[in-house]
C-alpha cells in the first residue's frame, strides 16, 4: 500500500475538491470522473492474477482521455470497473475508490449504479458485430435505451432510435431502421454502437478501442464522429487503444500503461517529442513511421509481462535498457517531471526511477 | 460456373512480356523449378489473374445467380529477393491473391508463372517442386498451430511430405536449428503451442514456413494479431531471414506503415483490382490513384505536429460490395475526380500518359484516367 499513498501525492490538489463532497450528491466542481488507486485482481482456482495494481486518473467534462497500453496492461479491465461490468467472480475490487461527479461510486447499491449506466456514463465496445443482438433489430436495440431509462412507448422510442441514427449519418435512417445488424457494414455497425451509446446524452463514454476493428478509411470517419459529438455535448472521452497514432489525433492527455500501473502521463503533443519513461520511449522507436522510410526498428526486448508474476521491483524492469538494482527492489511512484532546472511540466508524471535520464538524454 | 465471364478483364498491356520456359517432360520442368532464381530476375509473373466465386440459389437444383468477383484481373512480377507489399481494405482481395499463388484457391481465369512455368497447369513432381518452393506464414498464430501437435511437429510435419529436405534421422537437429534461426531456444521442441506468448507463435509460424528451404515466402497479414512492441521483433527477424536466405517475399497487410517498413516495391489494391503499383518511394511520396493518396490521409501518424500541416482527405461511405461492384472505375463512387468518363471506361494499370515523357517519381503505373501527383504523407509546408 506504500505505492498507493505516493500516488495520490502525485495526483496533487486535484483530489482534495473530491474529498470534501464524498458521497452527497453531484458536485460540479469535482471532476467529472476520478479513479484513485484502483485495484482489480481475478481469482481463478488458487492463482491470483492482479490486472489493475493502483491506477488514478481523472477526467473533466470536455476532455478527451487516452489510455495507451498493450494487450494485458489492465486498460480495459479499468473501464470495465468504472462502468460495474466487471466480471465478478472470478473479478474482484480489491481496493481504491471511482468518484463520479463527486460521488463514490462503488459502494453504491446495485439499483442506483444501474441508473448511472446508459444515462450518465456508457461505453463504446470494440466489435461491434458481436455487441450487437444479431436476432433484433438495430432500430429496436436503439429504442431500447429510451424505453427501459425513458419509460417511452415503442412508437415514440423508434422515432427517437431514427434521430439517432440520422445524428451518425446513417444513410436512409428511415428505411434502415428496421434491418438487422449483418445488414450493415463494420463502420456503420460501429456508428450504430456510437449511437447507442449516446442516446441519453451521457456525462462520460468510455471507448474501448472503437476503431481497431476498422479499415483505414473507415477508422477515419467514425474517429472523426466521435470527436466532434463530443464536442456538441461538450462530453467526458476516455478511449481505450494500443494505438499510439490514433490517439495523437484526438486525445487531451494520455496515461500509459504497462502490467496495471499508469507508468506515464501527458498532454498528448508533449509525449511524443519527449517521452518520460523508457517503455514509451520504445513505443514511440518500434513503430515504423508512414513517411519516412527508416532503417531496423528499434525492437523492445523480450515479452510482455505474466501477470500472475510481475517481476518484482519495476515490471518493466528485465526489458529496460536502464535498468539497475533499484529497478529490481523499488516500485517507482508516479512522479512530477520537470525541466532540466526544476519548473514543473504542467500535467506529466512518470513512474521511472531514471526518468531525468530518460527525458533530458 | 457457366455465367462466370472468362473473357480477360482489362488486360494490362504494359506488364513484361513472359519468358516462357517449355518442359516437354516432367523431368525437366522439375530441372527447371529447382534451379535457384537469379538475383533481380522476376521470380513469380502473374498474368490477368481471376477469381469469381459463384453465388448460388437453390438447394437441389443449384442455379448460379452471380459472382464475388473477389480478383479481377490483376498482373504483376515478383523479383527475386525483393519484398513486394500488397495493401488495401478488407475484402479487397489481397488474402485472395495468396491463396492462389499458393494454389489454395484455383484460379477462375489467369496464369500464374514461376520462373516461367504456369503453376496453374502443373501436376504431379512438377507441383510438389513449386509447392515445396513457396510457402505460407499466417496471420493468426493462434488458430493457424495445432494445438495437440509439439512444436517439433509443427516444424518438422513439412518433412513428411518432402523427405528429400532433412532424412529421418537429422530431423530433430534440422527442427532445433530453426528453432535457433527464428530466436527461440532449442530446448523449447517438445512443447506445445499453448506454452508460448503470441511473438513465439507467429516466430514458430515463420520456423515452418523456412523448413523447406523456400525461394518464397507469402506472408498474409504476419504481424497483425501482435502487439505494438512484439510486432517490432517479428519484423526485425523476417529481414534478418531476408538476407540470410535470399527470400523474396509477398507481404500482405493493412498497415501502410509496416508495409512501407519492410517493402521494396507496393501494389494498392481495391475491389479485386490493382490501383496502383510502384517502388515503395514512388507510392507513399508521389502516389497518383485518389485511392491511395485518400488511404495514406487517412492513416494516423504518431507525431501530432507533423499531422497538423498534412492534408486529410476523408473518403464518404464504404466499400461497394465485390459481387456487385460499380461499373467503369471500381473507386468512382467514393472519389472525389469522378466523371461521366469513369462510369463507362475502365481505367487500365499504366504509366498515365502524362508522365511517360518525365522521369519523374509519379511515372509509375497508376489506374486512373485523371491520375495527378499529391504529397498526402508529409505536412504542407
Amino acid at each position: 500500500m506504500k505505492t498507493n499513498k505516493l500516488n495520490e501525492q502525485a495526483e496533487g490538489d486535484d483530489m482534495t475538491s473530491a474529498e470534501t463532497a464524498g458521497g452527497s450528491g453531484p458536485d460540479k466542481a469535482a471532476p467529472l470522473l476520478e479513479v484513485r488507486d484502483l485495484q482489480v485482481e481475478f481469482k481463478v482456482r488458487d492463482n491470483v492474477t492482479k490486472a489493475v495494481n493502483g491506477v488514478s486518473y481523472s477526467v473533466d467534462a470536455g476532455e478527451t482521455l487516452a489510455v495507451l497500453g498493450e494487450s494485458g496492461s489492465g486498460k480495459s479491465v479499468t473501464a470495465q470497473a468504472i462502468m460495474g461490468i466487471l466480471d465478478s467472480p472470478p473479478g474482484r475490487i480489491s481496493g481504491g475508490e471511482i468518484y463520479f461527479q463527486g460521488q463514490e461510486i462503488l459502494s453504491m447499491p446495485e439499483n442506483e449504479r444501474r441508473r448511472l449506466r446508459g444515462a450518465k456514463m456508457a461505453m463504446i465496445f470494440q466489435d461491434a458485430l458481436s455487441s450487437l443482438n444479431p436476432v433484433l433489430s438495430v432500430g429496436f436495440q436503439l429504442g431500447e435505451m429510451f424505453r427501459a431509462h425513458r419509460g417511452m412507448s415503442r412508437k415514440d422510442a423508434k422515432a427517437k432510435a431514427i434521430e439517432l441514427m440520422d445524428r451518425v449519418r446513417i444513410p436512409a435512417a428511415k428505411q434502415r431502421v428496421g434491418d438487422y445488424p449483418h445488414e450493415f457494414s463494420g463502420g456503420m455497425r460501429q456508428r450504430i454502437m456510437i449511437a447507442m451509446a449516446l442516446a441519453l446524452e451521457p456525462d462520460l463514454i468510455i471507448a474501448d478501442e472503437p476503431t481497431t476493428a476498422l479499415d483505414v478509411t473507415v477508422q477515419a470517419q467514425v474517429m472523426d464522429l466521435l470527436a466532434e459529438l463530443q464536442r456538441e455535448y461538450n462530453m467526458g472521452l476516455i478511449l481505450i487503444t494500443h494505438d499510439l497514432g490514433v490517439v495523437a489525433d484526438v486525445a487531451d492527455k494520455i496515461a500509459v500503461m504497462y502490467a496495471g500501473r499508469i507508468v506515464e502521463t501527458a498532454p498528448v503533443h508533449e509525449i511524443y517529442k519527449r517521452p518520460a519513461h523508457p517503455y514509451t520511449e520504445g513505443l514511440l522507436a518500434s513503430i515504423p513511421r508512414l513517411d519516412q522510410k527508416g532503417q531496423e526498428l528499434y525492437a523492445i526486448k523480450g515479452l510482455p509481462p505474466n501477470l500472475q508474476n510481475i517481476p518484482s521491483g519495476c515490471a518493466f524492469n528485465p526489458r529496460c535498457a536502464r535498468a539497475e538494482d533499484v529497478c529490481r527492489t523499488d516500485i517507482p511512484v508516479l512522479s512530477q517531471v520537470t525541466e532540466r532546472d526544476g519548473t514543473e511540466l504542467v500535467g506529466r508524471g512518470s513512474a521511472c526511477h531514471f526518468w531525468k535520464e530518460t527525458i533530458h538524454g | 460456373m457457366a455465367d462466370i465471364e472468362k473473357k480477360p478483364v482489362d488486360a494490362t498491356p504494359n506488364v513484361t512480356e513472359v519468358a516462357k520456359t517449355e518442359a516437354s517432360t516432367e523431368t525437366a520442368a522439375v530441372n527447371a523449378i529447382e534451379e535457384p532464381a537469379a538475383q533481380g530476375e522476376p521470380i513469380i509473373q502473374v498474368r490477368n489473374l481471376v477469381k469469381h466465386f459463384p453465388l448460388t440459389q437453390g438447394i437441389l437444383f443449384k442455379k448460379q445467380v452471380g459472382a464475388v468477383k473477389a480478383v479481377d484481373g490483376i498482373s504483376f512480377d515478383l523479383y527475386a529477393g525483393e519484398t513486394l507489399g500488397i495493401v488495401g481494405e478488407s475484402g479487397c482481395g489481397k488474402s485472395t491473391v495468396a491463396k492462389l499463388l499458393m494454389l489454395l484457391e484455383q484460379a477462375t481465369a489467369g496464369e500464374i508463372f514461376y520462373k516461367g512455368q504456369d503453376i496453374t497447369k502443373l501436376s504431379g513432381r512438377a507441383l510438389k517442386a513449386v509447392r515445396r518452393n513457396i510457402q505460407m506464414v499466417f496471420q493468426d498464430p493462434y488458430t493457424s498451430l495445432n494445438p495437440r501437435m509439439t512444436v517439433g511437429d509443427i516444424i518438422g510435419e513439412p518433412f513428411d511430405i518432402h523427405p528429400e529436405v532433412a532424412p529421418k534421422g537429422d530431423r530433430r537437429r534440422r527442427v532445433q536449428e530453426l528453432l535457433d534461426v527464428v530466436g527461440l531456444n532449442p530446448e523449447y521442441i517438445n512443447r506445445y503451442p499453448h506454452q508460448f506468448s503470441g511473438g513465439q507463435r507467429q516466430r514458430i509460424g515463420i520456423a515452418r514456413g523456412l523448413a523447406l528451404n523456400p525461394e518464397i515466402i507469402i506472408c498474409d497479414e504476419p504481424v497483425s494479431a501482435l502487439d505494438v512492441s512484439v510486432q517490432a521483433q517479428v519484423i526485425n527477424l523476417m529481414e534478418k531471414l531476408q538476407d540470410e536466405f535470399n527470400l523474396s517475399y509477398l507481404f500482405i497487410a493493412h498497415d501502410l506503415s509496416i508495409v512501407r517498413h519492410i517493402s521494396d516495391r507496393v501494389g494498392v489494391m481495391y475491389l479485386g483490382k490493382m490501383a496502383e503499383i510502384g517502388t515503395d518511394a514512388q507510392i507513399y511520396e508521389h502516389p497518383t490513384h485518389p485511392y491511395t493518396q485518400a488511404l495514406l490521409s487517412a492513416v494516423p501518424v504518431p507525431d501530432p505536429e507533423a499531422r497538423e500541416g498534412r492534408e486529410r482527405i476523408i473518403l464518404s461511405g464504404d466499400v461497394p460490395s465485390p459481387a456487385n461492384p460499380p461499373s467503369g472505375c471500381r473507386f468512382r463512387t467514393r472519389c472525389w475526380k469522378a466523371q461521366d468518363k469513369c462510369a463507362t471506361e475502365v481505367p487500365l494499370l499504366a504509366v498515365p500518359e502524362r508522365f511517360k515523357a518525365s522521369k519523374t517519381p509519379a511515372a509509375h503505373e497508376s489506374a486512373c484516367h485523371f491520375a495527378e501527383e499529391k504529397d498526402v504523407v508529409h505536412a504542407a509546408s
